[in-house]
């Protein structure tokens, strides 16, 4: 039961959505990644937006299966998800925190020109596409590792 | 005197639902016929490309269908309308069913469907009708992608070696005679391009042109002369070839209507 005077501020949700990881890339968080668009109360009810990376994802059911798990862990009973595909879903929304820990996993982050584990700028594209849609493949000139490039969307 | 708000909303639906039908069922046949390859692709990057690639269309197609499903009102959802329909309903490219062929045609196919798809989207994100605008804003940025991809593969097989040249070339000249049918209009195209729903299909006829000759020259290939135009995959009328690939793609929901797992 949900007393009215005791709904957790909309801060509060956001932090508690910071801690649900991406299901694919489980360093970035939710809300790291960008696809948390918008948390507001509606009377007691609490509707989150979110929003698609690619359209054909598969982790974007998962996504809203996660989001509303850890919400209903915190007690939240009246809970509304709500899709919203426009603006477009971009990397540039993939928050500071978000790149650096993509970086220390050995991504590299989006817009990067360098290897995640030596720096190295000798870097060669081997795969358009990678082991998720967001992802190629790329391989390091110098300590000749293969390592994942977020693409730029 | 003033019409009533919804005078003309009747009609306008069902052009909106062919409409959003066709732009759908684009991505579904496509993606169907790339998921063939997964397991089977070429080269291990590849395998991972096309599967990309046909998740990308699937997630579309998702995305379309649904629009369409809705706009129709009829109580069907995307899946219905993926799984329940036969060949006669089906309103996506003739290009888009071809058999896949070799590598090298299941590259030119996608090639002369991206020079076209990504410039229909980019126009249809400045739809008149929001749900339109909104679908193509977001599919826009993953053709594009798609797009570099088979513009590339195109190139570097084109003007590769003599085999991988003369697959492309022969691969070119059989799809040739079914791109016309994606520049012309019919009088659902015409209907939406004039409240600003669609694009003008002339223009996009010039960008594809301009975009395919460029690729094509820069690939050493030959560009077939304009002949024959072979139409009707907008109207319902298929080749042959999608009965039996919406045969494999329907069974379970067939054999076991409203199945789920």
């Amino acid at each position: 039961m949900v007393v009215t005077g005791a709904l957790p501020s909309t801060e509060t949700v956001w932090t508690w959505l910071a801690d649900v990881p991406d299901p694919e890339i489980p360093v970035l968080s939710l809300v790291d990644l960008g696809v948390i668009r918008d948390v507001v109360w509606h009377g007691d009810t609490l509707a989150v937006t979110l929003t698609p990376t690619y359209s054909g994802c598969p982790a974007t059911g998962v996504i809203q299966f996660e989001v509303e798990q850890a919400l209903r862990r915190h007690g939240i009973d009246r809970l509304e998800l709500k899709r919203q595909l426009s603006p477009p879903w971009t990397t540039d929304w993939i928050t500071p925190r978000g790149r650096a820990a993509l970086k220390a996993y050995g991504i590299a982050p989006p817009g990067s020109t360098a290897c995640p584990r030596c720096g190295s700028k000798t870097i060669t594209e081997i795969s358009r596409f990678g082991s998720t849609p967001c992802k190629a493949q790329y391989r390091c000139g110098d300590c000749l590792e293969p390592f994942d490039l977020f693409k730029c969307h | 005197m003033d019409a009533p708000p919804h005078a003309n909303r009747t009609h306008s639906n069902d052009a909106l639902f062919a409409y959003t039908l066709r732009l759908g069922d684009n991505c579904l046949v496509l993606a169907q016929r790339l998921s063939a390859w997964v397991g089977h692709a070429p080269a291990l990057e590849e395998d991972i490309a096309v599967a990309n690639v046909a998740l990308d269309m699937v997630g579309q197609a998702q995305l379309w269908l649904a629009l369409a499903a809705d706009l129709e009102g009829q109580g069907r959802n995307a899946d219905d309308l993926a799984y329940g329909r036969d060949a006669g309903a089906f309103r996506n490219l003739l290009l888009v069913e071809q058999p896949n062929g070799d590598y090298a045609k299941t590259l030119m196919r996608q090639f002369l469907f991206d020079a076209w798809h990504h410039p229909m989207l980019v126009a249809l994100a400045a739809s008149s009708e929001t749900r339109i605008a909104e679908i193509a804003a977001k599919a826009a940025k993953e053709a594009a992608y798609h797009l570099t991809r088979s513009r590339d593969l195109v190139v570097s097989l084109g003007d590769g070696t003599g085999e991988s040249h003369d697959r492309m070339q022969a691969a070119l000249a059989t799809l040739w005679p079914y791109t016309g049918e994606m520049v012309l209009a019919d009088p659902v195209d015409e209907a939406l391009a004039v409240t600003g729903a669609a694009p003008d299909l002339a223009t996009l006829a010039a960008i594809w042109s301009d975009a395919v000759g460029a690729t094509l020259t820069e690939a050493t290939l030959v560009r077939p002369a304009d002949g024959y135009a072979q139409r009707g995959g907008k109207q319902g009328v298929h080749s042959e070839h999608l009965g039996y690939m919406l045969a494999e793609m329907q069974f379970v929901q067939r054999a076991y209507p409203g199945g789920t797992w």
